[in-house]
């Protein structure tokens, strides 16, 4: 289950460009530490860190492969994202739609005479 | 519409009008306008809106649900350029004030309508983090109760 409280250790964890970088990466399909490190100019430690925070946001979770741990995108966390910035969008479209009706109505006066 | 976050630490907004920038960029400054339009989720209305269109005019809004519940924003004008650009800052009383956001909106001719870009620049990630996670427009009761039924 994902919380309020989840959602905003999410966006936290979005608030960095390593972070959104790694999220970038396994958005096309899962990656072990060594593979995610790779691009980065950083040691696997500091890319541990990184993920570890991305896992603790809820967005990114690890596998059991042998001796390897894939990491791929939490579903749920990344959908709850998506479905709240869905909503501040529905409210912002609300807003905005009522805004068409002011500015259709203010154009009226106009085509008969000067206000 | 778009909503999208740029960089670290802004968050950009686009809109399409039918209307010409004059009249998109009047009912944005226009406090009588504002407060037909600037109200986010059903239910919510504005009783209070200050907006007074000048260098250092000050802006206040309150929005009320009309169940007891409510908060309200202050800011002030920075730059005005009829009919085009505003910049102005903002804050949320949720009580406590957040964070300064520096907002520059641009009203541009789009054919014969506008397109309205609304740049918005918060202090650091952190800042934006917690605007976008909290709701830009806090005090959507409404909504995370949905949003707590969804998820």
């Amino acid at each position: 289950m994902y919380s309020i409280s989840n959602l905003d250790a999410a966006f936290s964890a979005l608030a960095d460009p390593t972070r959104r970088a790694i999220l970038a990466r396994l958005a096309k399909g899962e990656a072990t530490v060594m593979e995610l490190a790779a691009p980065f100019e950083m040691t696997q430690p500091a890319i541990s860190q990184h993920l570890k925070v991305l896992e603790d946001a809820g967005l990114v979770v690890r596998r059991v492969d042998g001796t390897k741990r894939p990491r791929r995108l939490a579903k749920a966390g990344v959908e709850a994202m998506d479905q709240w910035l869905a909503m501040l969008r529905k409210a912002l479209e609300k807003s905005y739609d009522r805004l068409d009706e002011v500015l259709a109505s203010m154009e009226k006066p106009r085509r008969g005479e000067k206000r | 519409m778009t909503l999208q976050t740029e960089g670290d630490t802004h968050v950009v907004v686009t809109r399409r009008f039918a209307a010409p920038p004059e009249a998109v960029y009047r009912a944005h400054t226009d406090p009588k306008l504002v407060q037909k339009w600037m109200l986010g989720p059903e239910g919510w209305t504005m009783p209070v809106c200050i907006s007074e269109a000048k260098p250092g005019g000050k802006i206040r809004y309150e929005w009320s649900n009309g169940k007891g519940g409510g908060f309200h924003l202050t800011g002030e004008y920075l730059e005005l350029e009829p009919y085009s650009r505003l910049v102005h800052v903002e804050r949320m009383h949720l009580p406590n004030p957040t964070p300064d956001n520096h907002i520059e909106t641009r009203f541009d001719p789009d054919g014969t309508g506008t397109l309205m870009t609304m740049r918005m620049t918060l202090p650091d990630a952190q800042t934006r983090a917690a605007m976008l996670a909290t709701g830009m427009e806090s005090g959507m009761e409404a909504s995370y109760v949905r949003l707590e039924e969804m998820i």
